[in-house]
């Protein structure tokens, strides 16, 4: 215990501990986009077909913030579009065209970052390493949280209404194809912050499950906007507190206590939960 | 052409001396680089009727919605409302999506789907003011839903979310109501509210235009048809129209007609 705490005390513990809330925080909150668009599965796909842009990009540019934030958003739009693309050039479905797409994407990048002798970093780009970020990176990550919260609070209106009826909303004026680009960069944004956080295979939990688990307590959708942010805010700092004294994996932890609080509310929802359901 | 504009057909019973008046002057539309849907379609419609758009399956009748709701830009031809381009004013049209289209898991409730209405008036951020809130209360009353305002839009009944989607039209004091198949999956009883419903908009002024699939149930809830099949094939009074042969122009020789 006095060793945690002592931890605790150092300036790399205390940046970590930010780091957690932060991007816990915008990735929760975003999540209720990703939740109402139904489109956790191609958020995912989305996530690993980073892998390879950020390491063409490294091999290119070299390690720095800028072209990992570029690598990100080029195989992101590459592998998003491309698929769309092929879906609608052959008889192909979106979801076959975009699996087998980001599966290349994806060993590519495998391929790319070993032959770069960055194998021992593999692992972090996997499962992430929060304990790594520095100053920058953290500024980085408040950026992406401010950009996420004021973007989504001011267009909320347009942005539900696009949401729930698509046709509707561009028949009364509003711009949907703005909003439909504009969700998308957001999701890419929090997506790379989390990258870092929790890596490339996990962070598909820390996107969907805390807009999932409002999903299960409330009936307003803008809710579940701050909602989300407070539980993938408050699970990753938990998951903080567990992961040092346990020696557990920070990321895996933060995935773990999202998981948990989910089923939580699964079972225990007053309205939605399986254990309260009544009729 | 002002005074037209300013009043809305809200009430009932309301006489005024230019009907509103939508005309389509030789639209064709289509999607992609693919043949038209739609061509050379030109009619005219004014506030107070209730247009059945019928025809088989790929006739252009969700072609010809989208094209009205101002979803898919025509290729060629006019969308006119009372003689300027109708997409100039979106607040005048409502759009319905088909009840299969929607995503009823939502969390969003009645009264706040029907707040959605008043975003033409006030835009991305302005916020809702007293008028707004008695506009939607009005439209929440004439469906009879008051009630419900609070329920979760998936926990009501199949009529109960067509009226949901009607009230939103209400609020957005639209006069031109696009309903995709409104009837479909609806049982009898539900035929028939739904069909008093838009009986009462339209005699309340509004212009009411639904694609329809069911012959034998169209002649009771509406007055106008308009008979799709690529082309026009017909377009006028309902009891006029819908002879056997048009039916089989639109339908093609095999269709068998159950009056």
């Amino acid at each position: 215990m006095n060793e945690f705490l002592q931890f605790l005390g150092e300036p790399i513990a205390q940046r970590s501990l930010w780091a957690c809330a932060i991007i816990g925080f915008s990735n929760g909150f975003v999540s209720a986009l990703v939740l109402l668009r139904r489109s956790s599965l191609q958020i995912g796909t989305l996530s690993c077909a980073l892998l390879p842009g950020i390491a063409l990009s490294v091999l290119l540019f070299g390690l720095t913030l800028m072209s990992i934030l570029l690598g990100a958003v080029l195989a992101g739009l590459m592998v998003g579009l491309g698929s769309l693309f092929v879906s609608r050039t052959s008889r192909m479905d979106h979801d076959t065209a975009l699996s087998v797409l980001h599966t290349t994407a994806f060993a590519i990048g495998y391929i790319i970052l070993i032959r770069l002798g960055l194998q021992q970093k593999v692992d972090d780009w996997l499962f992430g390493n929060i304990m790594s970020m520095g100053d920058a990176d953290l500024w980085i990550a408040y950026g992406i949280g401010a950009v996420a919260v004021l973007s989504i609070t001011a267009f909320q209106r347009p942005l539900l209404i696009t949401l729930f009826d698509p046709r509707a909303a561009k028949a009364m004026g509003c711009p949907t194809r703005l909003i439909h680009y504009g969700v998308f960069a957001l999701i890419i944004l929090v997506l790379v912050s989390s990258l870092q956080a929790v890596g490339s295979f996990l962070t598909l939990g820390l996107l969907v499950a805390p807009a999932a688990t409002m999903y299960l307590l409330t009936d307003r959708a803008q809710l579940m906007f701050w909602g989300g942010g407070l539980i993938g805010g408050l699970g990753s700092v938990l998951a903080f507190f567990l992961s040092y004294p346990l020696g557990w994996h920070l990321g895996a932890t933060i995935i773990v206590v999202l998981g948990a609080i989910f089923l939580l509310a699964y079972l225990f929802s007053p309205k939605y939960g399986l254990l309260h359901r009544k009729n | 052409m002002v005074e037209a504009h300013d009043h809305i057909c809200w009430g009932g019973g309301h006489r005024h001396n230019k009907a509103h008046c939508l005309e389509l002057r030789g639209v064709s539309a289509g999607y992609g680089a693919g043949q038209d849907a739609l061509a050379d379609i030109s009619f005219r419609a004014q506030c107070g009727q209730r247009v059945a758009l019928i025809g088989p399956n790929g006739a252009g009748k969700s072609t010809l919605l989208n094209v009205l709701a101002g979803l898919l830009p025509p290729r060629t031809g006019q969308v006119l409302w009372n003689g300027s381009p109708l997409h100039d004013t979106p607040h005048e049209i409502a759009f319905m999506p088909q009840r299969s289209e929607v995503n009823w898991a939502f969390p969003i409730t009645v009264r706040q789907l029907v707040e959605m209405g008043r975003y033409p008036v006030l835009g991305n951020w302005r916020s809702m003011r007293q008028h707004d809130r008695d506009i939607v209360d009005k439209s929440l009353e004439t469906l009879n839903l008051q009630h419900l305002q609070r329920r979760q839009i998936g926990a009501l009944s199949g009529g109960q979310q067509q009226r949901a989607f009607l009230a939103r039209a209400l609020a957005q004091e639209a006069h031109i109501l696009l309903l995709d198949e409104p009837f479909t999956g609806l049982d009898m009883p539900g035929v028939e509210s739904l069909g008093q419903l838009l009986h009462s908009l339209s005699d309340e002024g509004r212009l009411v235009i639904a694609s329809h699939h069911d012959l034998a149930t169209a002649p009771a809830l509406f007055d106008r048809v308009l008979m799709l099949n690529t082309q026009l094939v017909a377009a006028g009074c309902m009891s006029e129209l819908l002879t056997e042969e048009n039916i089989c122009r639109t339908f093609g020789r095999n269709h068998r007609f159950k009056p």
